[in-house]
């Protein structure tokens, strides 16, 4: 057995069927991936992602530390609430981990790190504080609930205190705010709107039930892969991680260069990449041929090179494979790739697939 | 619980037979292989006029997960791959004994048939 959420009872009971993920007893899916997948797209979903790892850092030196920490700068962050996509970095400029933080005041942030990298991550956030006036705390006693989707927010609002209801609905895209015991964020990892809610453990199994019962159906982990896959987003471990950097992973928009003396853990590598070149790139294909696109299928650019897929699924909302692949920095728009001993073709696009149920390829 | 008819004959790995009238057979995957296998995405049934040998990877099943191979039960020659499946993967999922076929083969050696597991020992063998 492994860990399990607060919510994992009503899981069982909604039918899920369980998987181990990173230790954790995760759904998979409640029956069908695929409608699950297309309920986020056109009305309004939830995933229970209390797995991942809620850190909080404060103190003194809490800017200072992650103008260190991390690739992306805080300083860009002017409004309490308001929260940054960013890289941490090792000192070889590879991806230790990619999280949220959230700005709460000068002296107080919140980070939200993957599950499956949690030890690592605070044993580098621990080794990295050292040296700053700053208290780095996990927060175990808090659970996460993402609702998604074009509906989402109207639905799981209705389930809230009537006093709350407007503050919540007023979040404005990437802020969040705390609202009473919730912490409340208007970012997913769908391409759609919706909210990411930190709620005390103690409260979560009660409002996942209030949700299903306005309405918000609930999805599993497989449904939130082939959603952030279509709308571009990279998942660490697969697209990224300490062999890569930022910049080879699609992920150049994150790193902030300005001010050039932030000098970010990592950034040394970077800029050697920049002036030198970055030697491959993570890209999108489209796969042109029937078949599906998988991880670790070997790319083949003519007269360039070889690259991998990191990422590759059947697109529900496309109807066709779609993937993330990392190759050599000449690739053109045309690629073939290797699937079970054949040769088909892929267009190389630029993510995201799809974006508020449209598709943009 | 999974449905497994009682007129089939079954393999370990999950494929289905069916004995037709004209002599040939029929295969397919189980209701517990779809079930396990989740939404299916794409199948790849082998072409009419192939050879297949019992036991070697004959078509392609791919879920929103994973893909996996179909092992051919008997020796023959294929008579028809379910073309129907190309546009439509989600048959084998509502429909693995009916619609959601794989491929009819002309059996070598029908007596072949007889090595097959019948319902009863086939699940016997999901409850493990």
């Amino acid at each position: 057995m492994g860990n399990r959420t607060a919510i994992y009872d009503a899981h069982v009971e909604q039918g899920a069927r369980i998987v181990d993920f990173g230790g954790w007893d995760m759904p998979l899916h409640y029956g069908s991936q695929i409608e699950e997948h297309h309920t986020v797209r056109t009305d309004a979903g939830m995933f229970d992602v209390s797995h991942m790892t809620v850190v909080d850092v404060q103190g003194a030196d809490a800017t200072a530390f992650l103008h260190r920490l991390i690739a992306n700068n805080v300083d860009k962050l002017k409004t309490p609430g308001k929260a940054l996509y960013t890289c941490m970095l090792n000192e070889d400029g590879g991806v230790i981990d990619d999280l949220i933080v959230y700005f709460l005041s000068k002296t107080e942030f919140r980070m939200v790190v993957n599950a499956a990298t949690r030890e690592k991550d605070l044993a580098w956030l621990e080794g990295q504080a050292a040296v700053f006036d700053v208290q780095v705390s996990e927060r175990p006693d808090l659970a996460m609930i993402a609702v998604q989707g074009p509906n989402a927010r109207d639905k799981a609002a209705a389930c809230l205190a009537e006093e709350d209801r407007e503050t919540a609905l007023s979040l404005g895209p990437f802020v969040a705010a705390p609202i009473k015991d919730l912490f409340v964020a208007r970012t997913g990892y769908t391409g759609e709107d919706g909210w990411e809610i930190i709620v005390p453990e103690s409260q979560a199994d009660n409002l996942w039930r209030a949700f299903a019962d306005a309405g918000i159906r609930p999805c599993g982990l497989g449904a939130r892969d082939t959603l952030r896959l279509e709308a571009g987003m990279n998942l660490y471990g697969s697209d990224m991680d300490e062999s890569t950097t930022p910049l080879e992973s699609g992920l150049g928009w994150t790193v902030a260069w300005e001010p050039e003396d932030r000098r970010f853990t990592g950034r040394d590598r970077l800029e050697a990449q920049r002036r030198e070149g970055v030697p491959r790139r993570l890209v999108g294909l489209l796969l042109e041929d029937r078949g599906v696109l998988r991880s670790h299928q070997k790319v083949i650019v003519d007269g360039v090179g070889e690259g991998e897929v990191t990422s590759g699924t059947f697109s529900p909302t496309l109807g066709r494979s779609i993937g993330l692949a990392r190759v050599p920095a000449g690739a053109g728009d045309k690629v073939t790739v290797e699937i079970r001993g054949r040769r088909l073709m892929a267009r190389v696009v630029r993510p995201p697939f799809v974006r508020h149920g449209k598709a943009k390829v | 619980m999974s449905n497994v008819p009682g007129d089939l004959k079954y393999t370990k790995s999950h494929e289905w037979v069916r004995s037709e009238d004209d002599g040939s057979v029929t295969v397919g995957i189980t209701d517990h292989a779809q079930s396990a296998l989740g939404d299916l995405v794409f199948v790849e049934p082998p072409e009419a006029g192939s050879e297949v040998s019992s036991g070697d990877a004959c078509a392609v099943v791919e879920s929103v997960k994973a893909a996996s191979d179909v092992y051919s039960p008997v020796s023959g020659k294929v008579a028809a791959g379910n073309d129907a499946l190309a546009d439509s993967p989600e048959l084998v999922n509502q429909d693995p004994y009916g619609d959601g076929w794989i491929m009819r083969v002309e059996a070598d050696d029908p007596a072949e048939l007889e090595t097959l597991m019948d319902a009863a020992t086939y699940e016997a063998t999901l409850e493990d």
